[in-house]
């Protein structure tokens, strides 16, 4: 593993241009996540359907090219998805971003599955693991959090 | 000075990082360690290990001599009056906790401030905020200038009757900012407002002078002065620490326990509960003797041209923007890249063996203020050379290729 494969074409250019970087009209379901080593901050959008579909999703946020791609290449991939689909998903992405050396998932193809697995690079630099998870993480409480409970910033 | 002798005293650098020389810019997160302060750790557990102040045999004898001696030692190094101001505790931050936490109990009511600057690390900041809840009283942060500067006349303008305390930072871990704390403690001392100065910073790189300075308090960090972690050291006047209450309860700080009630031991033992770190507090001592040996006039000189020159260097270099311009700056050169995020400079740097800092360095407030999220930081110490600050930059354009492909 060497920094041209961490930072390959891909991440690059879902880094420096990130998919789906907005705020979805209408949204009713959304999550904040922040990582307050880096400081990277992803805030996840979304427009669940009555059949629980994802029937949009976007985000608003800044940081490092792995978590912006990371970001992308995830709201790009949850579009249309069922909410136990997209629990198999983070699910699959995380295992193999930690230890499995490849996504499993039926769902989705393996071009879609490359895509994703750019971002195994970060294995190498456990410090930069969490900007890859961040985008997936918040949607996983996105998900299962109604809109006033996440939008509530709360200080001691 | 010679720094290629100097640097050979530092056993790290005869590692290499991914295969590179290790080029090692982030002494103002921690210094590495000399030879002496790693063998004096040794040598002390292996020879002359024994608690210190309790018992009465030969290596307790010893030992809390070694242990006293480094107390003395750093009284006469920043030139305080009695080396019972000198107190030792588990960081800078404990210090900062110690002074935030005694002094709110004593002397802070409700709708009394304390004055802070948008310059301050979180451990500047985080304990005066207990006190907000626990005796309602408000922080105000003076405000930077342009440069990245705390002038005296920023202090100024924000005291009220209501400030009951200046605690700030001597040199700024982010723009390098020196703040005039001499000036800034005389205006304080005008209003009867005692200052504690955060000299995390300051102390391994400038002359300290305590008497000179004025100050209240100055809470320093071992770690970043050559010396071992889990030590730092509250220098405060006598009284001070005779005026207010002891901040940890436990052994040696104790004068007389009855069940009816306790009475509390003289200075220094009254702050310093419990076993301390005693290895580290001898180990210490080393790195004073070290400082003295180079001299902290040549040291000052040496980071101050190194400063310059990467200053120099990277204003030349177009994609970088550098944080802050102070007049009067210490060895720090915080700084960002057009389109690439301060994490990913430092992943890219690391692998070509240069050790920098990204993110917000634990200021929040101030990277709000300028209105970024992470830059990225170069910081030197008595090892750096102007070689160090040339594969900096020659890594910064290795960034910029990986990234414009």
């Amino acid at each position: 593993m060497n920094l041209k494969e961490l930072y390959q074409e891909i991440i690059l250019d879902h880094g420096k241009n990130p998919r789906n970087l907005k705020k979805t009209e209408n949204f009713n379901k959304d999550a904040r996540g922040h990582n307050p080593l880096c400081g990277d901050k992803v805030h996840i959008f979304l427009k669940i359907d009555e059949n629980k579909n994802i029937s949009d999703i976007s985000f608003e946020g800044s940081g490092c090219a792995i978590s912006m791609a990371s970001a992308s290449l995830m709201t790009d991939l949850m579009k249309e998805k069922k909410e136990n689909e997209v629990k198999e998903l983070v699910d699959d992405f995380l295992k193999m971003i930690k230890d499995s050396p490849e996504m499993k998932s039926k769902i989705i193809s393996d071009d879609e599955k490359t895509k994703l697995m750019s971002l195994s690079g970060v294995k190498q630099y456990p410090m930069r693991v969490k900007c890859a998870t961040l985008a997936w993480h918040t949607l996983t409480s996105a998900m299962s959090n109604s809109q006033e409970e996440t939008n509530t910033e709360k200080f001691d | 000075m010679n720094i290629d002798n100097i640097k050979k005293q530092f056993p790290i650098f005869n590692n290499k990082v991914h295969n590179n020389d290790l080029v090692y810019l982030d002494s103002a997160n921690s210094s590495q360690k000399p030879q002496v302060v790693v063998d004096r750790i040794y040598d002390f557990y292996t020879k002359e290990f024994s608690n210190v102040g309790r018992s009465v045999h030969y290596l307790a004898v010893a030992a809390t001599n070694l242990y006293e001696n480094t107390r003395s030692m750093m009284q006469k190094y920043i030139n305080a009056k009695d080396p019972n101001e000198i107190v030792f505790t588990k960081g800078a931050t404990e210090a900062i906790n110690l002074v935030a936490n005694t002094f709110g109990q004593k002397f802070l009511e409700e709708g009394d401030e304390i004055l802070l600057t948008e310059l301050e690390h979180h451990s500047n900041y985080v304990p005066w905020h207990y006190l907000r809840k626990l005796k309602g009283i408000k922080i105000n942060f003076a405000e930077i200038n342009n440069d990245g500067e705390i002038t005296i006349e920023s202090i100024e303008k924000s005291i009220t009757p209501k400030t009951k305390m200046i605690a700030i930072t001597h040199l700024s871990n982010v723009t390098g900012a020196i703040l005039p704390i001499k000036e800034i403690t005389s205006l304080a001392h005008s209003k009867n407002i005692p200052i504690l100065i955060d000299g995390c910073q300051g102390a391994p790189h400038l002359k300290l002078d305590m008497q000179d300075i004025d100050c209240d308090f100055y809470a320093i960090s071992c770690h970043k002065m050559y010396g071992p972690t889990g030590l730092g050291i509250l220098y405060a006047k006598k009284k001070w620490l005779e005026a207010l209450p002891p901040y940890q309860g436990g052994g040696g700080m104790i004068r007389d326990v009855k069940k009816e009630g306790i009475s509390f031991g003289d200075l220094p033992n009254k702050y310093e509960a419990g076993t301390m770190a005693t290895a580290q507090v001898i180990a210490f001592g080393e790195s004073i003797k070290f400082l003295n040996q180079i001299g902290i006039e040549n040291i000052e000189k040496h980071e101050s041209e190194l400063t310059k020159y990467g200053e120099e260097v990277l204003r030349k270099n177009n994609s970088v923007k550098l944080i802050g311009n102070p007049k009067n700056k210490g060895s720090v050169l915080s700084f960002t890249l057009d389109g690439i995020h301060a994490h990913d400079i430092a992943t890219i740097l690391d692998e070509d063996g240069v050790a920098i800092r990204a993110g917000h360095h634990c200021c929040q407030i101030l990277h709000d203020k300028l209105g970024l999220t992470a830059t990225a930081r170069a910081s030197l110490g008595v090892y750096n050379t102007k070689e160090d600050l040339d594969k900096l930059n020659e890594s910064i354009n290795n960034c910029k290729k990986i990234f414009d492909r």
